[in-house]
């Protein structure tokens, strides 16, 4: 087990190494630049600013000031936000993104899979039937359609939470945005969970258990639920990615502060070292995330041995 | 094993029908079924693929898809286990009436250490402790000769070859001393080797103790080496009834005598494997009459009309042919 993990450590290296280059090269070969729009500044300026970011270097030459930087941690300043580095910016935002995004998770994880177990035993009932029309509702509906709807219903008619704000992670400022984040989740969780465990209930070691004259929790969760858990889990290692790394929507409708606003306005701003930040962050959390995913698995299912 | 007891019966099964609602109609897969066992009595259930032969088993054990209606009654110790619920079952199953599956490779949990998925039914069914369990089930992996047993306890199913997951399965069966073992093709996915030696085993075991088996096969020298009576079945209906003995001796169902005459012979001349042409009907268009008429070489016209029903020729011996046994007198 500790030479994967050692092994998937190195492996990350070469490529988050490939990531950052092929976005790096391709963000540069875009037309414009981070000042271009900016018309105001007069020519001298311009030529001072691009001299004091390398703007006025060759491509090659950035791309090298920018990985020594990275070495040392240092992701560089913000081209948009004149006194942010990008570590600051993302200090900032990334906390509040990631404890939606944990709470979140945890919603869509129980009552995904309680929901998808559920429709699974009660297949073709009519429990079975609303449990999936709603996920499919959750699937087709776009939080950016549920996050104003979230709005309308808990704070202008009912009063019951603030519109929106963070004020440090208090429980009423969380509520809506995890619910507009969680709920596709909760949908494909759902969904996921409910075929797999339909699939491990027909399989002939539950038909073993059966014969065993074992209650059906216990076939449930002693015999059924891990093999299961098997398809939902390789879909949480993404899922949770982009979970805890935000959304725009979130963000937006709730003025909540997190790294979801960052994938954005850095793209519009042509903000280069935004971009370069956030696809750092994406990229590590993604490939950290697969990893733990195919620790779990070996966890599971003990015919995988590394 | 010729002692008292054996008058009384420990099973009665009384017109056994199993039905399937199938979105293309019903399906009978087994159509008025009769037989009895008594403690310790072995009797084979031999037939084709889709025969009903393992529909019977899983309608004994309460193990039926959820699309599969029962009628008819089983009398297990007098009591009709047909109808009960399935908690009233769940005390019965491995208790009194345990099983053993076709597939071994697929029967065990793969994601469960087989020591646990043993203890599991002695902790259940005998209310013994973890330590208790664990030794009494070493024990088992012993009667049923399993080296190392001690070892393998702690072992995947996957770490086990596929004879030696039968044995697993065979050892679980037999934890809690049922009653009756159903054994549903147990050699089937076997090498020939292993096939024989599961044989043996289950033949020991059934003596040690005095379980009674239904041992369904489509294989004859299975039958021949194991079982005090034979069932044939084809198409869900009984085509003979009767001793192991009379039914491979004197076999008086054309369809017991073609499955004879399909065994390959070491010792015969011909080159070429006797075979029954044809194939089984499908059950969803049964043809009127006799099912087996199609491929039976002596059929005649009211074999087409009426079903024979399944008459006492000899006294223990049943048969379902409207050819008389010495042929076509009547």
């Amino acid at each position: 087990m500790l030479t994967f993990i050692s092994k998937r450590i190195l492996e990350a290296i070469p490529t988050l190494l490939i990531l950052i280059t092929v976005s790096f090269f391709l963000m540069h070969s875009a037309p414009g630049s981070p000042f271009s729009s900016e018309r105001t500044l007069p020519p001298e300026v311009l030529a001072n600013i691009n001299a004091k970011y390398h703007l006025d270097e060759p491509v090659i030459n950035q791309y090298f000031y920018y990985l020594g930087g990275l070495l040392q941690g240092d992701l560089g300043p913000s081209f948009r936000y004149k006194d942010f580095t990008i570590n600051e910016l993302i200090a900032q935002s990334f906390p509040v993104s990631a404890e939606i995004g944990i709470w979140s998770f945890l919603v869509a994880l129980l009552i995904g899979v309680g929901c998808g177990i559920v429709a699974a035993l009660r297949q073709n009932s009519w429990l079975d039937y609303s449990v999936m029309g709603f996920a499919n509702l959750g699937i087709v509906l776009p939080n950016f359609v549920l996050a104003p709807l979230c709005i309308l219903f808990f704070s202008i008619y009912n009063h019951w939470l603030p519109p929106g704000g963070w004020n440090g992670g208090a429980w009423p400022y969380l509520v809506m945005p995890v619910i507009a984040m969680s709920t596709s989740y909760i949908a494909q969780i759902a969904r996921i969970t409910r075929g797999s465990m339909i699939e491990t209930m027909h399989s002939n070691f539950i038909r073993t258990a059966r014969a065993k004259g074992l209650p059906k929790y216990r076939i449930i969760f002693q015999h059924a639920l891990r093999p299961a858990m098997l398809p939902v889990i390789s879909y949480l290692g993404p899922a949770f990615v982009g979970i805890v790394t935000g959304s725009v929507i979130v963000d937006v409708y709730f003025g909540t502060g997190g790294i979801g606003q960052h994938f954005i306005n850095g793209a519009l701003n042509r903000d280069y070292s935004m971009v370069m930040g956030v696809t750092i962050l994406v990229g590590t959390l993604t490939i950290l995330f697969n990893a733990i995913v195919d620790i779990l698995y070996a966890v599971i299912d003990p015919k995988i041995r590394y | 094993m010729m002692n008292v007891s054996k008058t009384q019966n420990l099973l009665e099964v009384n017109n056994l029908q199993v039905n399937f609602r199938t979105p293309d109609g019903f399906v009978t897969a087994v159509n008025n079924l009769n037989f009895t066992l008594a403690q310790g009595e072995t009797l084979g259930i031999v037939g084709e693929s889709g025969s009903g032969k393992s529909q019977t088993a899983f309608a004994l054990m309460g193990l039926l898809a959820g699309n599969g209606v029962i009628e008819g009654e089983a009398r297990f110790n007098e009591q009709n286990i047909l109808t009960l619920n399935e908690k009233a079952m769940n005390r019965i199953r491995s208790k009194e009436i345990a099983m053993i599956f076709q597939d071994p490779m697929t029967s065990l949990n793969p994601y469960m250490k087989v020591g646990k998925q043993l203890m599991e039914v002695l902790m259940l069914h005998k209310g013994m402790s973890k330590a208790e369990a664990f030794e009494a089930s070493v024990k088992m992996l012993d009667a049923v000769k399993m080296p190392e047993a001690r070892k393998r306890m702690n072992m995947y199913p996957h770490e086990f070859s596929g004879g030696m997951r039968q044995r697993v399965m065979i050892a679980m069966a037999l934890l809690c001393q049922p009653k009756l073992l159903i054994a549903d093709e147990p050699t089937t996915a076997l090498d020939v080797t292993v096939q024989a030696q599961i044989l043996t085993l289950l033949n020991e075991l059934k003596d040690d103790f005095n379980t009674s088996i239904i041992m369904i096969t489509h294989d004859l020298g299975v039958v021949a080496g194991l079982c005090d009576k034979v069932l044939v079945m084809y198409a869900g209906q009984t085509m003979e009834y009767g001793t192991a003995e009379d039914v491979f001796y004197r076999p008086t169902h054309p369809y017991t005598q073609g499955l004879l005459k399909a065994i390959p012979r070491l010792d015969g001349d011909d080159e070429k494997l006797s075979t029954i042409p044809g194939n089984p009907p499908n059950l969803l268009h049964m043809p009127s009459g006799c099912p087996f008429q199609a491929r039976c070489e002596f059929a005649r016209e009211r074999c087409g009309e009426s079903m024979p029903p399944l008459e006492e020729y000899a006294p223990g011996q049943l048969r379902a042919c409207h050819k008389s046994v010495d042929g076509w007198v009547a």
